[in-house]
């Protein structure tokens, strides 16, 4: 959601028990003894610009903001707030779309921005070692002189950093043939709450004992601060070419991603734009989409010349045969670029059309393509709100950008029962609330409908593993009980919520 | 499915039981796997009952399924319809329709000579239901491939080696087979070949598999038929027949290969298989044994009379570990030490998803 606003009810979470917080005079004069003056910001003018990250429409102000430049300063900052009992928020380029990197009015930003270093790449062995504020394109720019590259690509990938990308477990356009975050970083380094020094993950392709690296990747600051990541490099492939294909309806596109994932086709990328969207975006860049398609399908080959023309080829069948009504195959890059400028810019298309939008990310799985995207239909007519959809339709990962204007009240509150909507929707249809943005302050009531208590309790048991006195990052990702509670909602899967037309908030 | 569900109750009855009495369990599928980790004497709990697919949609590549189906069962439907387990979990013991369970196949975390270029059994897990300490039966994940709701428990559980709870059914992403394959072999010293598969690793060619023994290096190649091709010419080598080479990696993978079956005579003269994951550019180890290399040099079997603490400090220095695979245990057990603030993660885990002690105790370290 890009809608400025004060501090909103609905993110505020509310601990089972609340903490006695120690005064904001004696945890700022003990982070003097561990950070240098220009290290340390407390007054409300500094500590302002980190009220909130991505998602704008949740602010507050932390009670201080510490960046630290040492490893050495990391560790003594956490131990000082542990000492104390404050919690700390661990923040990136602040690029995070679901309020994860948010502040806490009694807590400690902990801005890593100056972790910007690019410390080894192994041109060898495939790897790269970075500091957590390193960017997602910096790695792959590093790499590129030995043909290699990071291939986890977020949209935001020219600012997000790679701690945030682990926080999150990002994903991007590519990940249904090159993985997610998860699958791309070999090891982690860092700190616990208690400012103990932990690695995790390794060189190797494993490492002795559970797989903590598979949890903390994802696990939105909530578990450790890292401060250093060491990621697979992975050969840039020689060739890259793109097919657009259009749809005259909606069923037939879905049909169609269904048929290349059947024909044994792993697409580098295969995106879908429904109508509403192909006109926001053409009207933006201009790259010729067919402005009569019901929805376009952006399918890309990548690989060796060879694979690249028999793929091409076989996808080029498959689309055909599903009755594409066009059909283009990008000639050289500069067509491909054009092909994708339009997907790449939905978000700052769908500015341009309206004041304000919010965008989702719940993931389905894809044979439900058409189902939500009607559902969403009628939705729109029920809320009174135009909604406009990109879809990586590779991995089931669903952004409808609802559109309205954050000046009236009464539109952003139809807007949040329009995401909420679209959100269970998605878990009764076999998916799940967040596909790559995480769950943050934003997505907290959908957990609840998601998980069920027990569930939950066990979550909340697993970060208390790691951080018994849940100090870091506390109140996101989890939702207690008696959010839950308030939030009045029977617990579901698969089947139908109680009185779907009841309005819940 | 009743069946299932009945077999399930009875489980959770069981655990209820167990951590009421605080009696330990020892939970089993085959058993094909009971000579991995640390010996037990335990209650055994079998999740052989949990037995079928629940639901599988070839074009969402993912297949849910419960527990106690045997690998074998699974890979027979997935290969009706073209598709596969990329990461090739060993099937071990000698009854092929008992060769191990999706289970114990997830719990134990073995990936075969795939996983260096596919990934391995937790990068293919999207979710799962687990009976925790408590008897609750908890659903995480899903059967989506993108997921970020809540901590990613589901992974967690891949090489836990069920410590942590019952696993009852998983979600797994599948993936086609690839069109076409191909296997060429060479001459090379160890050193040779680690230096070619690594070159090899950064060029992008479809290579799917490596192994090094005696002096002989395998390539594997799968893919695109035009790409396998090209890349088979690039390579060079002596084309291996179709059949023989499915056969020594189906081998390989199942650990029935002939390294192996040497290794296993050789136990009784008191020596060890190990197996060694270390970086891929490491050079050949200072160790004494018998080596075979696997994973483009990530992977290093190594059958040895070579002392333990020998062993792991080679493995460690090189900034890998090492775990006694077959073989007489050491006392501290058979995984590398853990760093004292992993230990203390570790312990509160376990008593997180079951705080009386009741799964598999000392199964993965003796203190857990």
């Amino acid at each position: 959601m890009n809608a400025p606003q004060e501090w909103h009810a609905a993110a505020a979470q509310v601990p089972d028990s609340a903490p006695a917080w120690p005064p904001a005079s004696e945890v700022i004069s003990a982070l003097k003894t561990v950070l240098p003056a220009h290290a340390l910001l407390w007054s409300h003018e500094d500590t302002t610009p980190y009220e909130c990250d991505g998602l704008t429409a949740y602010r507050q102000r932390p009670l201080a903001v510490a960046l630290p430049e040492s490893e050495s300063q990391v560790e003594a900052v956490l131990k000082v707030c542990h000492r104390l009992g404050v919690p700390v928020v661990a923040r990136g380029a602040g690029t995070g779309l679901s309020g994860g990197a948010m502040p806490h009015a009694h807590g400690v930003t902990l801005s890593l921005a100056k972790f910007n270093r690019i410390i080894d790449i192994d041109p060898v062995g495939r790897t790269a070692t970075v500091q957590c504020g390193v960017r997602n394109l910096a790695i792959s720019e590093a790499a590129a002189p030995w043909g290699l590259y990071y291939a986890p690509d977020p949209s935001s990938q020219i600012a997000c950093t790679i701690g945030g990308n682990v926080a999150e477990n990002s994903g991007g356009v590519h990940c249904l043939k090159y993985g997610l975050t998860l699958h791309n970083v070999l090891s982690v380094r860092g700190f616990t709450a208690e400012g103990e020094p932990l690695q995790l993950g390794g060189r190797s392709l494993d490492a002795a004992g559970l797989d903590l690296l598979s949890v903390v990747v994802g696990s939105e600051g909530m578990l450790a601060v890292v401060t250093e990541v060491c990621v697979k490099l992975i050969p840039k492939p020689p060739v890259a070419r793109c097919i657009m294909a259009s749809f005259d309806d909606i069923r037939m596109a879905g049909n169609a991603v269904a048929a290349i994932i059947a024909a044994g086709i792993i697409p580098a990328g295969l995106e879908m734009m429904d109508k509403p969207m192909i006109a926001a975006v053409e009207d933006f860049v201009h790259a010729g989409y067919d402005l009569n398609a019901q929805a376009i399908l952006l399918c890309e080959s990548d690989g060796t010349p060879q694979e690249v023309t028999e793929e091409i080829w076989r996808m080029q069948e498959v689309l055909t045969a599903q009755g594409c009504t066009r059909l283009e195959i990008s000639k050289d890059e500069a067509q491909r670029l054009k092909f994708w400028s339009g997907r790449k810019n939905a978000f700052p298309a769908s500015g341009r059309i309206s004041p304000d939008y919010m965008c989702m990310d719940s993931t389905i799985p894809r044979k439900r393509l058409a189902d939500i995207l009607l559902a969403i239909a009628q939705m729109e007519e029920r809320y009174g709100l135009r909604c406009a959809n990109v879809f990586h339709a590779g991995d089931g990962n669903l952004h409808p950008l609802i559109l309205f204007d954050a000046n009236d009240p009464d539109q952003l509150r139809r807007c949040e029962l329009f995401g909420a909507d679209i959100l269970e929707t998605s878990v009764q249809m076999g998916g799940t609330v967040t596909g790559e943005h995480g769950v943050g302050v934003e997505k907290l009531n959908s957990m609840c409908v998601q998980f069920s208590p027990e569930e939950r309790e066990q979550m909340m048991a697993l970060k208390a593993a790691f951080d018994p006195k849940r100090l870091l990052n506390p109140g996101k990702v989890v939702p207690t009980l008696q959010r839950c509670a308030e939030y009045g909602k029977m617990h579901v899967r698969g089947g139908l919520l109680p009185h779907p037309q009841l309005p819940r908030f | 499915m009743q069946d299932a569900d009945a077999a399930l109750d009875r489980i959770v009855q069981q655990v209820r039981e167990a951590a009421h009495a605080r009696t330990a369990l020892q939970i089993c599928g085959h058993g094909t796997k009971a000579f991995y980790g640390n010996a037990q004497e335990a209650t055994p709990l079998s999740t052989e009952d949990l037995r079928g697919i629940t639901a599988y949609e070839p074009s969402e590549l993912v297949v849910s399924v419960r527990a106690g189906t045997p690998v074998h069962e699974l890979e027979s439907v997935l290969a009706q319809q073209g598709q596969w387990l990329a990461f090739e979990p060993p099937r071990l013991g000698s009854a092929p329709d008992r060769s191990g369970t999706v289970g114990g196949m997830v719990a134990s975390a073995l990936s075969g000579p795939g996983r260096a270029q596919a990934g391995s059994v937790r990068d293919f897990v999207l979710g799962c239901t687990v009976v925790n300490g408590r008897a609750q039966v908890l659903h995480f994940g899903g059967q989506v491939m993108k997921n970020v709701a809540g901590y990613d428990v589901s992974r967690l559980m891949a090489g836990s080696l069920g410590i942590l709870g019952v696993l009852s059914e998983v979600s797994l992403k599948v993936l086609p087979h690839p069109v076409a394959t191909a296997t060429v072999r060479m001459s090379a010293s160890q050193a040779e070949a680690l230096e070619r598969m690594n070159a090899w690793g950064g060029q992008p060619w479809p290579i799917s598999a490596t192994a090094w023994w005696e002096g002989t290096l395998v390539v594997r190649l799968s893919g695109a038929q035009a790409a396998v091709q090209d890349a088979q010419e690039r390579l060079g080598g002596e084309a291996v027949d179709a059949q023989l080479a499915q056969a020594f990696w189906q081998g390989l993978r199942d650990h029935r290969d002939e390294y192996f079956v040497a290794a296993q005579a050789r136990l009784s003269q008191g020596e060890r298989l190990w197996r060694l994951s270390v970086p891929s550019t490491c050079l050949p180890l200072d160790l004494p044994g018998d080596t075979l290399i696997e994973w483009g040099g990530a992977q290093r079997w190594l059958c040895t009379d070579a002392p333990v603490q020998r062993v792991r400090e080679v493995a460690q220095s090189a900034g890998g570990h090492a775990c006694v695979f077959r073989g007489d245990p050491p006392a501290d057990g058979v995984f590398a030490p853990l760093p004292a603030a992993l230990q203390k993660i570790h312990r509160q885990l376990k008593a997180a998803f079951d705080p009386e002690g009741i799964f598999n105790p000392g199964r993965l370290y003796p203190d857990l």
